[in-house]
């Protein structure tokens, strides 16, 4: 006969707190609670001691006084009489501005490097090598300032470009490379250049538009229609033939010496050029290792396989090397994009006036609200890399291994 | 028939013949080029637009360092000397480096210290680094390193760094005695031990006690800053890292999302407004009438920083060891302290060397960032003194590619040491 009992129900005691794995780990949580509430709960009360002490309070009221100060680069209009919060706002559209660009050139500057580092010349294999090792080993800072010293110290100033025995001449008549930044021709958009953008919008959509049915008549009947020159031919032909039938709507105006100094076309400051190839040009090389570990990810075995199906080398890579190789790519390549963006606060290093310059540089130096000023321009970076993460991660599911 | 087989003379060869040499175009330097350079067409057009290019850089630089000025008191001379020749001004080095070194504060008399420190630390990590070719008994002076490495550069009391070891020692004794009960009670116990002891002492007036002369820190600047503030945070961060990502990866919902925020805002923000927050903000956080370091307040920010990165390289390392590893140390009846201490740290420790090396090495690259906060570090020295000196305004190339190489040795040399390092690290057998 055996007899079933319930084993002894113990009664709570104390040090079960600790030696028991049931509550133990509520005991912890409770401790890590309190000391973090504790912690700020300090920090807090030392805030708003020294805030009385100094007869100051936390507001941002002061974002809508006039700025009183200038921006060399502004996107849109601002004048020394906006307010702050106008001047934040040009910050912002500066640092979105040079990010953008540098992640775009950096990207260009990886991908060639990554594969040129993987080419079977000797020569170009070394010298790409010898490119990112010098770059990802110097601290980019410091090709920041080289760059906006060779800006602003080496090349010529303005009135070296005067008169008859000038000592410097402007690339092809139409670029002029100073001191002050580079003078380059900028559109006029006349009468019937809103038809022509249009015009152009239209091919750019026609072009998708072709490969998609392209491709979709391969996988239905197995025809494979050109796909190279007629999307070339799609995209340049309407426009051009455009351009000239709506009488050249869209003229350059040349940058043009009057004076001390280059007037007209469109002047890109120094410290941007620097900002945006100092950006490019480093993280160019920690993209071109990741795209490098990206191809060589992917096995051996898989060109191999798609050689003996007698796909062309060309569409090996195409259709089965770089899908792969995305997938290992395409994750630090993101994270690299936000690296530029954190990265492009070091614009105050050569004035340039992003958001760290104007929030973080002369509006904190000028109302002195330390507290709301940093405060705000964390949460504007939070933002932005928040945002880039979900992107990321909205991408790495999509393109993730599926496995059954 | 047969025979006239029988009597035919065989055709068997019965002497090799001699080797001959490949033909030309297939052996030496021709068959090397052929095969690297000029493979294909596009090919040999690379070679080509490589060598130009290689030319053109080397054009310029060579000379430029061939003709260089060693000897001259400041810029103008140095045009003197070269007469328009090309040529660098590399005078400017040989007169200032102990400023680009030390910063220009720093008192003459005593660079010795800092720079017996720097040599010491090489006696101090070389049993961490090559554990094999050192004896163990070294690591006792790594363990002492710090406090040495104290009193050299800041100086004042021997007190101070005795004290602070002392503390260490109580807490360690005193965790010895509880581990037997529990890791926990060990851990706090030995904690507030080392605490109450500090606190103790810190009420002894050690001032100009057995003291050599102090140095504050605001003094402290160059690349001796670089490479404090790099060492400190760096090895201050991997501790704080691996609680993070244990935090991150435990079942303890509040501690995790603790760990998750805390990780998740410091990667979000750049360096800058950190340390923006370190020389403005933080000082509004603490009690009024304290007056904390510039210095201790950077080490602080940076700290945080480095530990929210190294804390998800090592969380990768812990994502990626087998769920069999955990279960392994379940079934051998290990506490959770146990099972991480001796079965899962050491093998995701050793999965995320590359990833921690290189944490260090951008960090090492990002302390420059505190020239922005005008601290004299070696790039805020090479911006500020240096540059804006009447003697040597306008040597911007020289300056500059001096900061670069010293970064480039450093950073350079610690790759190529984690390279080193996983393939002696790689047990297993592939």
């Amino acid at each position: 006969m055996t007899t079933f009992s319930d084993p002894p129900q113990a009664s709570f005691r104390l040090s079960m707190l600790i030696n028991d794995t049931r509550y133990r780990s509520y005991t912890f949580q409770a401790i890590a609670l309190i000391i973090v509430i504790a912690v700020f709960a300090y920090l807090g009360a030392n805030l708003v001691a020294n805030l009385r002490a100094a007869g100051l309070t936390i507001g941002y009221g002061f974002l809508s006084e006039p700025s009183n100060y200038d921006i060399n680069q502004t996107l849109i209009d601002y004048t020394s009489q906006s307010s702050h919060l106008r001047a934040s706002v040009v910050g912002i559209l500066n640092t979105l501005l040079v990010s953008f660009l540098a992640c775009i050139t950096a990207t260009v500057i990886g991908v060639i490097a990554g594969v040129l580092r993987l080419s079977p010349n000797w020569l170009v294999r070394k010298l790409m090598a010898i490119y990112v090792e010098m770059f990802r080993n110097v601290p980019v800072l410091i090709w920041i300032i080289i760059i906006f010293t060779v800006m602003t110290a080496v090349l010529p100033a303005p009135n070296a470009f005067r008169g008859e025995n000038a000592t410097s001449s402007m690339l092809f008549g139409a670029f002029a490379f100073t001191n002050r930044g580079l003078y380059l021709p900028a559109p006029v958009w006349g009468p019937g250049s809103l038809l022509l953008a249009s015009i152009f919008v239209a091919s750019v959509i026609g072009v998708v538009v072709y490969r998609r049915y392209a491709t979709k008549l391969l996988f239905d009947t197995g025809r494979l229609l050109p796909m190279g020159w007629p999307s070339v031919a799609i995209f340049f032909l309407p426009t051009l033939v455009f351009y000239f039938l709506l009488g050249r709507p869209v003229t350059l105006d040349y940058p043009e010496l009057r004076g001390f100094n280059f007037q007209g076309g469109i002047q890109i400051l120094g410290s941007l050029i620097a900002l945006w190839f100092a950006l490019a040009i480093y993280t160019g090389a920690f993209i071109a290792e990741n795209v490098r570990a990206g191809i060589q990810a992917v096995s051996r075995g898989q060109t191999e396989a798609a050689a003996s199906l007698g796909i062309r080398p060309n569409r090996i890579m195409k259709l089965v090397v770089l899908p792969q190789a995305l997938r290992v790519i395409i994750p630090p390549l993101i994270s690299n994009y936000l690296n530029i963006t954190k990265n492009s606060s070091l614009a105050i290093a050569v004035g340039y006036m992003d958001i760290t310059g104007t929030l973080g540089g002369i509006t904190l130096n000028q109302t002195g609200r330390a507290i709301e000023c940093v405060l705000a321009l964390m949460l504007f970076y939070l933002c932005i890399s928040l945002a880039i993460s979900a992107i990321m991660n909205v991408y790495n599911n999509s393109v993730r291994l599926k496995e059954r | 028939m047969s025979d006239t087989h029988q009597h035919s003379i065989p055709f068997v060869r019965d002497t090799m013949l001699p080797e001959i040499e490949p033909p030309g175009a297939e052996r030496g330097i021709v068959k090397w080029m052929r095969t690297n350079l000029f493979s294909s067409i596009a090919n040999g057009i690379l070679t080509l637009a490589a060598i130009v290019a290689v030319y053109s850089i080397l054009s310029g630089v060579v000379p430029w360092i061939l003709n260089g000025v060693w000897d001259a008191p400041s810029i103008r001379e140095c045009r003197e000397i070269l007469q328009g020749n090309v040529g660098g001004c590399f005078a400017v080095l040989t007169e200032r480096w102990t400023q680009l070194l030390f910063g220009f504060q720093y008192p003459n008399e005593i660079y010795w210290r800092p720079a017996l420190a720097f040599l010491l630390l090489f006696v101090a990590i070389a049993p961490i680094l090559f554990s094999k070719v050192f004896p163990k008994q070294m690591l006792i002076f790594t363990g002492l390193y710090p406090f040495v490495a104290f009193f050299l550069i800041w100086g004042g009391s021997i007190l101070t760094p005795i004290f602070a070891f002392l503390g260490f020692v109580a807490g360690y004794l005193i965790y010895s005695r509880l581990v037997q009960q529990s890791f926990a009670a060990g851990f706090f116990g030995g904690v507030i031990a080392a605490m109450l002891f500090w606190w103790v002492t810190s009420f002894l007036p050690v001032e100009g006690l057995i003291a050599i002369e102090a140095v504050p820190s605001r003094l402290m600047g160059g690349f001796m800053l670089n490479l404090i503030l790099g060492t400190v945070c760096v090895s201050l961060s991997i501790p704080f890292g691996i609680a993070l990502a244990l935090g991150r990866q435990s079942d303890m919902l509040i501690i995790k999302w603790i760990c998750v925020v805390f990780i998740e805002f410091i990667r979000g923000v750049p360096l800058i407004t950190l340390l923006f927050v370190a020389s403005v903000v933080l000082a509004y956080f603490l009690p009024p009438g304290t007056n904390f370091d510039l210095i201790l307040r950077v080490i602080i920010m940076i700290t945080m920083f480095a530990s929210a990165y190294i804390a998800e390289v090592i969380r990768g390392g812990l994502a990626a060891l087998p769920r069999g590893q955990y279960e392994a140390g379940d079934s051998l009846g290990l506490d959770y302290p146990q099972a991480m201490r001796l079965i899962i740290l050491p093998q995701a420790l050793k999965i995320s060397i590359p990833g921690i090396v290189n944490v260090a090495v951008g960090l090492f690259k990002d302390t420059t960032l505190v020239s922005v906060i005008s601290m004299f570090d070696l790039v805020g020295m090479i911006r500020g003194p240096v540059l804006a000196s009447t003697e040597w305004n306008g040597v911007y190339w020289e300056l500059l590619g001096f900061a670069a190489l010293l970064f480039f040795v450093v950073c350079y040399g610690i790759s190529q040491y984690s390279q080193w390092l996983e393939r002696q690290l790689q047990t297993d057998h592939r």
